[in-house]
């Protein structure tokens, strides 16, 4: 074995919930641990149980393994010595997985509310732990834009611990992994493991959403998984743009589109303004895309985290032209996107009007019906439906307002 | 003399052998604790319950002066600090004190015992209000003899200094207003007080609202300037006669000394201040205002106080959009005041402002200009000889921890591995307040807040009535009142123990006790009525060269 020296996660003043490994094998002197951790009192002895565990599990009988850990928790912990590790040995398959927390067995469903999604830097874990208590409808691990590109391989692992460890509080555990074809890579560290949603960033054919959902496939029969896993396209060239319907409508498993502004506008020579007339028309293809495939119309990220004013008339610009979710960039955009999502007591009055018209002209057995001179017909039934639904999910209206009524 | 049995008093330090005081008889108290019947040579009583102990007869008295004695022009002016400090009568083993009003800026601590060294004095207990980082100059003094030690706040690497056991008496710990009445029970004789004024006339009458170094009022300096022997008020700024406000008098002074700089300004007060910008921060602040609003609390002619630091200015100004909307008004809101506070009173959102510390420029102008902008010090508002303090009579206080267990219990001034890091502030005294918030985070990084048992008891329970965290909002079960007034509310109430079970399993399970040596005292906490409430013990450091498993902690 050599004395090869290899690293991984961060270190320096301003690290906090991560650690900085350092680790090199050896032919003989056993299993040497140099712990220097600011809860050392504390947890001391619950690292050096955790590297004796691993070592065992690698089957690393000899190695001088030294730890400089600023709070990390265990999954991140956990992360960066298996990435020291397989920095080291490349040839190391075996992955070191902890039991899937009870409390984020949750599922989701293709219908779900995608009002927000927060993005969260996926080899940044200090973000991940708190992010759901900001109750964002999705979280999304970034293993794309916000990771480095020689630190691909350890957002990985400390993405895949998450998804296994983390309490989201709810929200729908969301992947984005790299463009095509790395982004296939990164399937096998997602997929067997508890992920709802993958998102796949630069779509620009059908034919990528495709070699996505086969890959997924591929790995969901070799670990003999059956959960669903749904896809949510983002669309950021004007290729993409164009495509739209046929990428919206590659797969059943998608349920949203996306679209992301900022690689969009820069592919067509622009720049992305407050107005936002540049980038209308792709905005307007991408909902009707999305509508006509009978998926979600999702829009791209508000990226000035200091003006939330900005944010709300952006969001109700989104959903004027049909929008039904915002990316976040920071948690405390979230509550104003849900607001602003939320129907206006107004759009509520009508919307009750409307269920309650259709429903006693149904128990009486009228086909059509009116209210003043506007005819209801099952669309219009259909969409006040989901304004009620919506309602209720952000407490306007209570569940049981029909009965009250 | 036995070990354990080492009696001395403080003006003495210096004809005894400082062995070790270690080897103290420790007695249980009524809170559980363990906690030593002598400390520096002193009779302890041990913690009794909160509100059982109510100590009788007179209160210490300073000796009586003339006027005979003291320049008929006014004119007290010394020619510097040293000339000051001799003229004093300054002594081996003497207790000086000084405030800290000038916080992380201070020089002038710096400088009295940079001149005590070079007066070849020793063995001096240090008793100011609070220390600060800054201070750590002092720390080759602790080393080299000239300080003794410290009974006042150890923030810090003071802190850590003392932890490790390498300060020669033990530490003790009280709250502003513990401070006041340890000098009136005579618990305390201040022989010299060190009062840093930002200004001051040639007679001693001094402030803190004007001058270079302005720090806004000087609260703390109240008790040092009527009870000490000795007042020496050392300012950088001398005007004539009179110099008004006079919130210390000139005829409680003996001595001024104008000095270059007091410190450096910007460290004694932040030109602005910042309200956090951490999501999950804001989101207890909000929580916060959430609370007080559903509680009832938030209603015409309420009173809160509000601490500086960044969650507490952020649930001010949660709380001020919720008095907007619903048109309330707050008849007095105390706290270290900042821009923050000066905006409510400003825009008519509370009549006063009842201040004890400015964190601020926008504070100090405030302070200046305006009559409703009022100083206090701990007498008016903590003092447990006082004839009734303000603490009790605020509606509600939000302050912080660094631990809560989860019978409600404080600890503001140790951290999870045992270090001795903060000092106790008006912490202990706020707890009287009608409804006392802690506003916390369940863990930082990966050290719980919320556990079993805080590893020093700083705060009772039974006066601690919520706690809130980022994972939920738990209420003391002896606040069922409480309870039920938010119970139809959507906050997130919780068990305390679910929050901690949340945190402990979060963290990777139950952390280990503090790695300390239960023999070794090396600080006490005092409650609020002078009684001992619990001990701080030394921290034990692994030799790192004796094993190549584990290296030293980071401080």
């Amino acid at each position: 074995m050599s004395n090869k020296k290899s690293s991984a996660g961060n270190k320096g003043d301003n690290v906090r919930s991560d650690c900085y490994i350092e680790l090199v094998l050896r032919n003989s002197g056993g299993i040497k641990t140099d712990l220097k951790s600011k809860v050392e009192s504390m947890y001391g002895e619950s690292i050096h149980e955790l590297v004796i565990d691993m070592c065992r599990f690698f089957n690393i009988k000899n190695a001088k393994i030294k730890i400089e850990d600023y709070g990390a928790l265990p999954f991140t912990i956990a992360a960066r010595i298996e990435t020291a590790l397989k920095r080291n040995s490349p040839g190391i398959k075996k992955e070191y997985l902890s039991p899937i927390n009870k409390k984020s067995q949750y599922k989701s469903a293709k219908q779900r509310l995608r009002r927000s999604r927060l993005y969260l830097p996926g080899n940044e874990p200090k973000y991940f732990i708190n992010a759901g208590l900001h109750k964002p409808d999705c979280i999304i691990l970034d293993l794309e834009d916000s990771v480095a590109p020689n630190e691909k391989d350890s957002a990985q692992l400390v993405v895949r611990n998450a998804l296994r460890s983390v309490n989201f509080y709810g929200s729908e555990r969301m992947v984005r992994i790299n463009q095509l074809p790395e982004g296939l890579n990164d399937l096998k560290y997602i997929v067997p493991h508890n992920v709802h949603v993958i998102l796949i960033p630069k779509c620009e054919s059908a034919d990528n959403v495709k070699r996505v959902d086969k890959e997924i496939a591929r790995i969901m029969k070799i670990k003999n998984i059956n959960t669903e896993i749904f896809l949510m396209p983002i669309i950021e060239s004007a290729l993409g743009v164009i495509n739209s319907y046929e990428i919206a409508s590659a797969s059943k498993n998608i349920c949203s589109l996306a679209i992301g502004l900022e690689d969009y506008t820069a592919d067509i020579g622009t720049q992305r303004t407050e107005e936002g007339k540049e980038s209308f028309y792709a905005r307007s293809m991408v909902i009707n895309a999305a509508c006509a495939a009978g998926i979600q119309p999702i829009d791209t990220v508000y990226s000035d985290i200091t003006n939330m004013e900005g944010l709300r008339e952006s969001v109700i610009e989104a959903k004027g032209l049909g929008f039904e979710g915002k990316g976040c960039i920071h948690p405390r955009q979230v509550k104003i996107v849900h607001e602003a999502f939320a129907p206006t007591l107004q759009e509520i009055e009508k919307a009750k009007k409307i269920v309650i018209t259709f429903e006693e002209a149904d128990k009486k057995g009228l086909g059509v019906v009116s209210i003043g001179s506007k005819m209801i017909d099952a669309p219009v039934v259909k969409r006040a439906q989901k304004t009620i639904e919506m309602a209720i999910q952000v407490n306007l209206l209570h569940r049981n307002w029909y009965a009250d009524n | 003399m036995t070990e354990d049995q080492i009696v001395y008093n403080t003006k003495q330090f210096n004809n005894i052998t400082i062995k070790q005081f270690y080897k103290m008889k420790l007695v249980k108290n009524a809170a559980g604790r363990l906690v030593p019947i002598l400390v520096n040579g002193k009779k302890q009583i041990p913690f009794k319950g909160v509100n059982k102990h109510k100590p009788t007869g007179h209160k210490a008295d300073p000796p009586i002066r003339s006027c005979l004695d003291y320049p008929w022009d006014g004119n007290k002016v010394q020619k510097n600090l040293r000339e000051a400090l001799k003229n004093a009568g300054l002594k081996n083993g003497m207790t000086i004190s000084t405030h800290h009003h000038l916080r992380n800026g201070d020089a002038v601590t710096n400088l009295l015992f940079d001149t005590i060294k070079k007066m070849g004095i020793k063995n001096i207990m240090w008793f100011p209000s609070a220390s600060f980082p800054v201070h750590n100059h002092l720390i080759k003094y602790l080393e080299d003899g000239t300080i003794h030690h410290i009974e006042g706040s150890m923030n810090g690497p003071l802190g850590g200094f003392a932890s490790l056991g390498k300060m020669n008496g033990t530490g003790v710990l009280r709250s502003h207003g513990g401070r006041y009445q340890a000098v009136q029970d005579g618990e305390i004789h201040i022989d010299i007080a060190v009062i840093a004024a930002p200004q001051s006339d040639p007679f001693g009458n001094a402030n803190g609202i004007d001058g270079p170094a302005a720090c806004g009022l000087l609260g703390f300096a109240l008790v040092d300037s009527e009870y000490a022997d000795k007042v020496i008020v050392v300012t950088d700024s001398l005007v004539p006669f009179p110099c008004v406000p006079w919130q210390i008098q000139g005829n409680n002074v003996d001595f001024v000394v104008e000095v270059e700089s007091l410190g450096d300004s910007s460290k004694i007060v932040s030109g602005t201040t910042q309200v956090t910008k951490s999501p999950d921060r804001l989101l207890i602040a909000e929580y916060v205002a959430d609370f007080i609003e559903a509680a009832g609390i938030m209603k015409d002619s309420f009173s809160l106080q509000a601490g500086a630091g960044g969650t507490n200015l952020a649930f001010a100004v949660f709380l001020k959009e919720r008095m907007k909307e619903k048109n309330v008004k707050a008849r007095f809101m105390r706290g270290g005041s900042t821009k923050y506070l000066v905006e409510m009173l400003e825009d008519g959102l509370t009549d006063f402002i009842l201040d004890g510390q400015t964190f601020d420029l926008e504070g100090v102008r405030s302070m200046r200009e305006n009559p409703n902008h009022v100083n206090t010090s701990p007498f008016t508002s903590y003092n447990f000889h006082g004839k009734g303090n303000f603490a009790s009579m605020v509606d509600v206080a939000v302050l912080g921890a660094t631990e809560v267990d989860i019978n409600f219990n404080g600890n503001v001034v140790t951290h999870s591995d045992g270090y001795l890091l903060h000092g106790i502030g008006g912490w202990q005294n706020c707890l009287y307040s009608k409804c006392t918030i802690l506003a916390i985070p369940s863990f930082r990084d990966r050290i719980p807040v919320i556990v079993d048992k805080v590893t020093t008891l700083v705060g009772p329970g039974e006066l601690i009535d919520v706690i809130i965290t980022e994972r939920g909002i738990a209420i003391n079960p002896k606040r069922k009142d409480l309870f039920n007034s938010v119970k139809n509310s959507k906050l997130p109430i919780k068990s305390i123990r679910a929050i901690k079970k949340e945190v402990y399993e979060i963290c990777g399970g139950k952390p280990a006790k503090p790695n300390i040596d239960k023999n070794k005292v090396i600080a006490i906490i005092k409650w609020v009525d002078g009684t001992v409430l619990d001990s701080v013990f030394q921290v034990n450091v692994v030799n790192v060269e004796s094993t190549s498993k584990v290296g030293s902690t980071f401080t």
